[in-house]
């Protein structure tokens, strides 16, 4: 894995960048309000890439007119869970749309374990692939 | 550059700049526009511009590399029905936008039910909603009095009260809080939140208008709908208010606006009675003697008991 030192996991905006500082994430954050995007914070502690759906910290965020709400609700969530990956997520409503239009990693796990590789045999000789997360070895509730 | 400040040696530069500062702020337009809309209220003007002073001094010591921390700018309005306290209030945002001291500018105006919840749990997460909501701009809270309840101990507005108190200490850089009231019982709410007094800065007291005041008033609030007085209307409207301040339910400059809404209707109803003749622009925009003689508040007036209808 020597193509991603630390097995930093890759997904959303901008994560292939060094983690994004305050200033950053409410920058983003404005042009998302500035496009009447509602803001949301979504935690998990499954990295797998599949996983789509993260859980919501709070409610979504209608009707701001400024990132600080937002990022108050992401150092809430940071604190509350610094062991999980928080995202911000910017859900766009409009008609034809309906759909996230952001999406970024806000924070990270201190120590990122990343994926075993599952090789599977099949008929005729061919192999089957799949990643596991390492960080999903326990069960749920049980993974600090 | 701290030490030639020290030793005065910029001294003529900080002229120039508060100048340009000021220009580029145009404060001195929202000034203008604040006197010439708004009548009398003189204590507030003024405040107004002292802390316009204080903000562009501030942003000009900040170049300078001396901090002194933001300001806090919390305020209280206090003063009777239809003083003008919303009002301000709402050019109070822009004039703290203007200034740089809120990001966005905008407004919003809350009571008691937008931040308290009806059972255990539901009031944190409403009172942080709006607090988020009105981040970048003002918090209005009306009738600030009625989050604190004493006769009973287990009310939920002392919750939104504590939040309110973390935030305005907290998050001074993201928002303005203004809480409006009645003078005597805001007093007492913060003899019983001796918290929330020490975090405001600014006790703003609205005074009632005078006669002359509440005549300009009318001729402003007319203009702004493109109607006019004729001359008698004008004598009979300097009867009418005397009157109607000495009225139950006075209202002060909403008393005005809702005597000249009943005056339009008036208007409208004479007109209608006369419609086989040609009306001309000038029969419309202009509100006859009859039209304010008209009113209820003459007969009512004239009686000098309590009138006991409503002189709505
Ligand atoms: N000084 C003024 N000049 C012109 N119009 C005014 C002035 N003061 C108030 N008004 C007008 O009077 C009306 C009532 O004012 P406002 O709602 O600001 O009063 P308020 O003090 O907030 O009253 P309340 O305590 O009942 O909420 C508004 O329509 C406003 O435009
Ligand atoms: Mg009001």
């Amino acid at each position: 894995m020597m193509t991603n030192p630390g097995n930093k996991v890759t997904q959303g905006q901008f994560s292939f960048l060094p983690d994004l500082t305050d200033e950053q994430i409410s920058a983003q954050i404005k042009y998302a309000l500035k496009n009447h995007w509602a803001v949301s914070v979504e935690y998990t502690d499954d990295p797998h890439p599949r996983n789509t759906y993260w859980e919501m910290y709070g409610n979504p965020m209608f009707d701001l007119k400024d990132p600080a709400g937002i990022l108050l609700e992401v150092n809430n969530c940071r604190n509350a869970l610094p062991n999980m990956y928080v995202r911000v997520t910017a859900f766009d409503s409009t008609k034809g749309w309906e759909a996230p239009r952001m999406s970024f990693i806000v924070n990270r796990p201190p120590n990122e374990p990343g994926f075993r590789l599952l090789r599977q045999e099949r008929d005729g000789r061919s192999q089957g692939y799949s990643i596991v997360p390492y960080a999903t070895d326990r069960p749920e509730g049980e993974r600090s | 550059m701290l030490d030639a400040i020290a030793k005065g040696t910029a001294a003529p530069d900080e002229s120039v700049d508060l100048q340009a500062e000021f220009e580029a702020s145009n404060i001195d337009e929202v000034m203008d526009k604040l006197d010439r809309e708004l009548v009398g209220l003189k204590p507030i003007k003024t405040r107004i511009r002292e802390i316009a002073a204080l903000l562009l001094v501030d942003r000009l010591r900040r170049k300078f590399g001396l901090t002194s921390g933001a300001p806090t700018l919390h305020m209280n309005f206090t003063g009777n029905p239809g003083t003008g306290k919303t009002t301000v209030a709402l050019r109070m945002a822009e004039i703290l936008h203007r200034l740089g001291y809120v990001r966005e500018g905008h407004m919003v105006a809350v009571t008691r039910d937008d931040l308290v919840g009806q059972y255990v749990g539901h009031t944190a997460p409403k009172t942080r909603e709006v607090i988020k909501r009105a981040m970048g701009g003002v918090l209005f809270i009306d009738e600030a009095y009625y989050l604190y309840k004493p006769e009973n101990e287990r009310d939920y507005g002392q919750e939104s009260i504590e939040i309110l108190l973390q935030c305005m200490e907290n998050n001074r850089d993201d928002l303005v809080v203004i809480l409006a009231g009645y003078k005597n019982k805001m007093d007492r709410f913060f003899d019983s939140n001796p918290g929330m007094r020490s975090r405001i800065a600014h006790h703003l007291d609205f005074p009632d208008y005078g006669v002359s005041e509440l005549k300009s008033i009318a001729e402003i609030m007319l203009g702004e709908q493109n109607y006019r007085l004729s001359e008698a209307a004008a004598k009979a409207l300097e009867e009418y208010l005397p009157i109607r301040m000495r009225l139950p339910h006075f209202s002060n400059a909403r008393s005005v606006r809702n005597g000249l809404d009943r005056a339009r209707l008036r208007q409208a109803n004479r007109l209608f009675a006369s419609r086989n003749r040609v009306l001309t622009k000038t029969d419309l925009i202009t509100i006859e003697e009859s039209d304010i003689r008209g009113s209820r508040v003459f007969a009512e007036g004239k009686l000098e008991g309590e009138p006991e209808t409503k002189a709505r």
